[in-house]
């Protein structure tokens, strides 16, 4: 142990050495052209019509005032439960059966069109037929955010375990695995950096899909917040939500990042 | 010594091994379609025996290896390990990988333990059985590592650690030190002898070495022609234990010369072959 540890000290040690002064980092590029934009919209924004646009300054007021009255922590739970549950089915139908797809050769050839099919398809234009069948409820929402996501995942993994390293499925048929452990040893784990990327790409469909849902079916969440108060140009309060589901959807997909580092370093280091 | 003849395949088993012989290969072909890999190999490892085969580039030493694992199916002829017939991988049977095979995913001590757990050992078994072996290839220290955290040696010390751990009675190496540095590989063929001394196994080691499978091999195998077959099989009468003194015999230096001598002008041809296609 005590020699990984060396190990990894020469790295940050090497890692030290390189470090460029702050202004040439990637973090002062990052955040610099993101203070930039905002620096400029707000002495910009102030001599546009409120009507049409508002500046950050008078979003982040809106924002402290609509937390405050538990208007934007209500609107945004009911948003995320949608998000949450559409997503978690999206993993779990959509990884399963690409695994599936790219072990059964026959479910392959079943199956391979129709997917394809429905993920050239744009959504948006099936959202008024999902109503007519699941209702305008919590039910339609969900699966209205499961539709958008579940390709990315699936499409992902299919591809992941297809490109699984042979001479590793080699091993474990040398040392007779059973095909459950196949999947538990070898596939998943191989394919898990390209399961995280499906992810990352299916969170941000799925924020379109729950937008969506939210605006075509009951109105609520984040989405009702955005129809309300561009009815009524308060456009200050209109840029909270949006500028709140921006976020999430980079909270989100850093999480994972993050997330994926440290369940999977050994696919880190290998880039 | 006499020099080994050339001989007909078929009448040409070796000398006995001691007692019954652990792995049997009878009249075994192999086609990857159109394309015919090797023919009628007929040839025995013993119960305590180290069979090396060597012979050129794409003479079908791996895919004979393969074969014998059970991890491609052979059109012709039989393998028996022991009294089973050889048509799918068999328990006892252990093969270390020439791209060490090692799950990037796993860590040292897990991938030691793949092939228990796959046997179905329970994780106490694992817990008991596994440092023992971390130990034997000299991985002490390192049973949290990761794969990529190691050199191309110490992994593949993980993986011979991995075919260990099973307690095979058959050791099936595929080049397993073609891939590691000069200095690493002659230290590793020295830590096989000394741990095959520990835990004699029949072993069947395919290198393209020709020193390596005289140090290592009680018998040489020469794999040769297209469709290749055994050309010969060449005693190795090196005095037991082998150690680093074997390399300095004159003895050593001869058999490397007669197994030399036979591969040479199929290895120009192989050479040519390559340029011309």
């Amino acid at each position: 142990m005590s020699v990984i540890e060396n190990v990894n000290a020469g790295v940050a040690k090497r890692k030290e050495k390189k470090a460029a002064p702050f202004w040439e980092s990637a973090a002062a590029y990052r955040y610099g052209f993101v203070a930039l934009i905002l620096i400029v919209w707000e002495i910009t924004g102030p001599f546009i019509n409120p009507i049409f646009f508002s500046y950050p300054s008078k979003i982040a007021v809106a924002f402290v005032k609509l937390s405050a009255s538990g208007e934007l922590p209500y609107y945004l739970g009911q948003s995320l439960e949608v998000m949450f549950y559409g997503m978690v089915f999206a993993i779990i139908v959509g990884i399963p059966m690409a695994v599936a797809m790219a072990r059964v050769r026959k479910l392959d050839w079943a199956l391979d069109l129709p997917i394809n099919a429905l993920y050239a398809t744009p959504m948006v234009a099936l959202v008024p037929l999902l109503v007519l069948w699941f209702g305008i409820y919590l039910k339609a929402k969900i699966i209205v955010v499961f539709l958008f996501a579940v390709f990315p995942v699936l499409i992902n993994t299919y591809q992941g375990v297809r490109e699984c390293d042979k001479s590793l499925l080699e091993v474990a048929r040398s040392y007779r695995s059973s095909e459950r452990w196949i999947w538990r040893d070898v596939l998943l784990p191989f394919a898990l950096p390209y399961i995280a990327a499906g992810i990352r790409l299916a969170i941000g469909r799925g924020l379109v899909g729950m937008v969506i849902a939210e605006f075509y079916t009951t109105i609520s969440g984040l989405g009702f917040m955005i129809t309300r108060y561009a009815n009524v140009f308060e456009m200050d309060k209109t840029f909270v939500p949006v500028f709140v589901l921006m976020i999430l959807g980079i909270s989100l997909t850093t999480g994972l990042k993050w997330l994926e580092a440290r369940i999977a370093p050994w696919s880190h280091a290998n880039r | 010594m006499t020099k080994a003849q050339k001989t007909s395949v078929t009448n040409h088993t070796g000398p006995a091994p001691a007692g019954e012989p652990r792995i049997r290969v009878r009249g075994l072909g192999k086609h990857f379609g159109s394309l015919e890999v090797f023919r009628n190999i007929n040839f025995d490892v013993g119960e305590r025996e180290v069979v090396a085969i060597v012979g050129p580039s794409g003479c079908g030493k791996t895919t004979l290896l393969r074969c014998i694992d059970g991890l491609l199916p052979h059109d012709a002829g039989e393998i028996r390990v022991g009294e089973q017939l050889v048509i799918e991988p068999i328990a006892g049977v252990a093969m270390v990988f020439q791209h060490f095979g090692l799950f990037p995913w796993k860590t040292v001590f897990d991938n030691i333990a793949y092939g228990l757990r796959m046997a179905g050992a329970s994780q106490a078994d694992i817990e008991r059985k596994v440092p023992g072996f971390v130990k034997m290839v000299g991985l002490d220290g390192f049973e949290k590592a990761y794969p990529y955290q190691m050199s191309g040696g110490m992994q593949q010390r993980c993986g011979l650690a991995r075919a260990l751990a099973v307690e095979p009675n058959v050791l099936l190496m595929d080049e397993p030190f073609a891939a590691v540095d000069a200095q690493t590989r002659e230290i590793l063929q020295f830590e096989l002898l000394r741990i095959w001394q520990e835990r004699p196994t029949a072993m069947i080691f395919v290198t393209h070495s020709i020193e390596e499978a005289v140090l290592l091999g009680h018998r040489v195998i020469v794999l040769k022609g297209k469709p290749s077959s055994i050309h010969q099989i060449v005693d190795i009468d090196l005095a037991e234990p082998r150690t680093r003194d074997a390399l300095r015999q004159p003895r050593f230096a001869e058999l490397r010369e007669q197994v030399w001598s036979t591969l040479l002008r199929e290895a120009r041809e192989a050479e040519f072959h390559l340029e011309r296609s």
